[in-house]
């Protein structure tokens, strides 16, 4: 019920005017073609970090783990998730953009400095502190998850391998990862889907500037600082409608997103939770 | 030869677990910064002050958000008004009468709702309430941050009554008493303190919230009173002093984030002592 309320509402807000034809506000649509060019970027940039991550870690609780273990770094894993986006927006200023200006975007101009994606000037703020602090924040999700699917698998697949003589790891990469699969694209999609709604940390990390630049170094804009930054100095109903017709987009972008991701999970035949109990 | 791919097929073995020892290490690393920084630089703001004044305008030090706090408390009473009661009653229409067509829908939209980005709910907050009143209010942040708990609330009530034994809800009925009283002094009675701990989860999930904040309740320098004022809280709080150019604001920003972080904190680990101390004494 409410999501269709949701929806149809933003719906007669946002979509009756259509904002891009109109060029009486200034760069507007500059603006928002940026926001959508910097949404994907930073939320793959994102995934690049996690996803390999997040397999590690759910890989690791839920086969490799003494059990003493499991429970504490679990919980632990899921705080990362409990702490609120503001948070580690202010550690993103003050840390994170500090250390990448200083340390990490020197290395890597030095290194592979030949590359675009690492020219331009090194100021700290940009996609790369973007895509870094959404990793950070999305790797909860999609490790938690992960991890369910891994625990749905049934036991006698892991028990035959190993019966065979496969090493733990072969147990794994032989009769577990094939079963869980599609749970494990389930959550990658979950982490992207939050990835791509994400407001508070990455507005302050990524330098809000309206470009399309192939430097990760460079400062960008995503469709949710677009709205965070905008909406409530936006004036005139004009702005307004174009502003909630960018949250329409990332609605109903994101609404697909769980809604294939959810499928995916439960094909593997269990249903995750959403809290984190 | 044999050996070779033995020791070929050890070596990958070792490898990919050390790997995920250090996918999960490399995991942890931000929390532990994050913990460290927000404490150290943290500490250093709070103080009586801190809790008892308003803000000083910039240039002035000291000064405190005793308004923030205060308007933190009152949004999150607000909102466990607006999404506890609808929650709490969803759950027990899943749990009890859930089966049909419409039941799996309500609770496959649920899940769906949970991954939306907060900041859409906010827009939807704002063209429901504020475009209406015409200015921001408490009344609209509450709201904001009720309908985002309304999924963690509801989906928790339906799987904590599941869990109650079948035998229980037997004897009720079997005594004579009518379906909705079991459902209510038999069902809803044994899964109460399980759907305390996952509203107190929900309660944390929201009380670090800002992006639905923005444009709702917006923000005050000042005391608001009433629930149709601008209402200063304390991650947009947070959010404003940090991306601002004053030394003395980032010093208040960071003694903010602890006691943000400090509350949301104890939220979870206290849920998460509550459920296990339950499962431990069954």
């Amino acid at each position: 019920m409410r999501l269709s309320l949701g929806a149809q509402h933003e719906l007669s807000v946002g979509l009756p005017k259509r904002f891009y034809a109109q060029s009486s506000v200034r760069g507007g649509s500059g603006l928002f073609r940026t926001g959508r060019a910097g949404t994907i970027a930073s939320s793959l940039l994102a995934l690049c970090f996690a996803v390999p991550i997040s397999l590690g870690v759910a890989i690791f609780l839920s086969e490799l783990a003494p059990a003493w273990l499991r429970e504490p770094v679990g919980f632990l894993v899921e705080l990362l998730a409990a702490v609120p986006s503001v948070v580690y927006g202010l550690w993103g200023i003050f840390v994170l953009a500090p250390w990448l200006r200083t340390t990490v975007e020197p290395f890597l101009a030095q290194t592979l400095g030949f590359l675009p994606l690492f020219q331009g000037q090194q100021r700290g703020f940009g996609m790369l502190a973007g895509g870094i602090i959404l990793a950070i924040m999305i790797t909860p999700t999609i490790s938690s998850v992960s991890r369910e699917v891994l625990r749905a698998v049934p036991s006698a697949l892991r028990e035959g391998a190993l019966g065979l003589g496969a090493t733990p790891w072969e147990a794994v990469r032989v009769a577990v990862l094939p079963y869980a699969r599609s749970g494990l694209v389930g959550a990658t999609i979950l982490g992207l889907g939050r990835a791509l709604g994400e407001t508070m940390a990455i507005t302050m990390v990524i330098g809000n500037r309206s470009e399309i630049s192939a430097s990760l170094f460079a400062p960008s804009y995503t469709m949710a600082s677009v709205i965070a930054n905008e909406f409530s100095e936006a004036t005139g109903s004009l702005y307004l409608s174009a502003l909630a017709e960018v949250g329409l987009l990332l609605f109903v972008v994101t609404v697909l997103l769980n809604i294939v991701a959810r499928l995916l999970v439960w094909r593997v035949g269990h249903l995750p939770e959403g809290g984190s109990l | 030869m044999i050996l070779d791919r033995y020791a070929r097929r050890k070596f990958s073995d070792i490898f990919v677990r050390s790997a995920c020892v250090a996918a999960t290490v490399i995991a942890l690393v931000p929390l532990v910064s994050v913990l460290y920084y927000v404490t150290s630089r943290g500490i250093g703001g709070i103080n009586w002050d801190f809790f008892s004044e308003l803000p000083k305008p910039v240039g002035e030090s000291g000064g405190g958000m005793a308004n923030a706090l205060a308007g933190s408390v009152k949004l999150l009473f607000l909102a466990c008004v607006f999404g506890i009661p609808p929650g709490v009653l969803a759950g027990v229409y899943l749990a009890e009468f859930g089966a049909s067509r419409f039941g799996k829908w309500v609770r496959f939209s649920a899940d769906v709702m949970s991954g939306v980005p907060s900041i859409t709910v906010g827009i939807f907050v704002y063209s429901l309430v504020v475009l209406r009143a015409k200015h921001f209010s408490a009344f609209a942040g509450g709201v904001a941050l009720g309908v985002l708990m309304l999924p963690t609330v509801t989906r928790t009530t339906e799987e904590l009554l599941r869990l109650v034994p079948e035998s229980l809800r037997e004897a009720a009925l079997g005594l004579g008493l009518p379906k909705w009283r079991v459902t209510l002094r038999v069902m809803l009675r044994t899964a109460a303190p399980g759907i305390a701990t996952g509203v107190m989860l929900a309660v944390a999930r929201v009380a670090g919230e800002t992006a639905p904040l923005l444009f709702t309740a917006f923000s005050n320098p000042f005391w608001s009173s009433g629930l149709n004022e601008p209402t200063a809280s304390l991650p947009v709080i947070i959010y404003n002093y940090a991306v601002s150019p004053y030394e003395e604001w980032h010093r208040q920003a960071w003694a903010a984030a602890l006691v943000l972080l400090l509350l949301v904190l104890l939220l979870n680990v206290s849920a998460r002592l509550l459920v296990r101390n339950r499962v431990g004494a069954r």
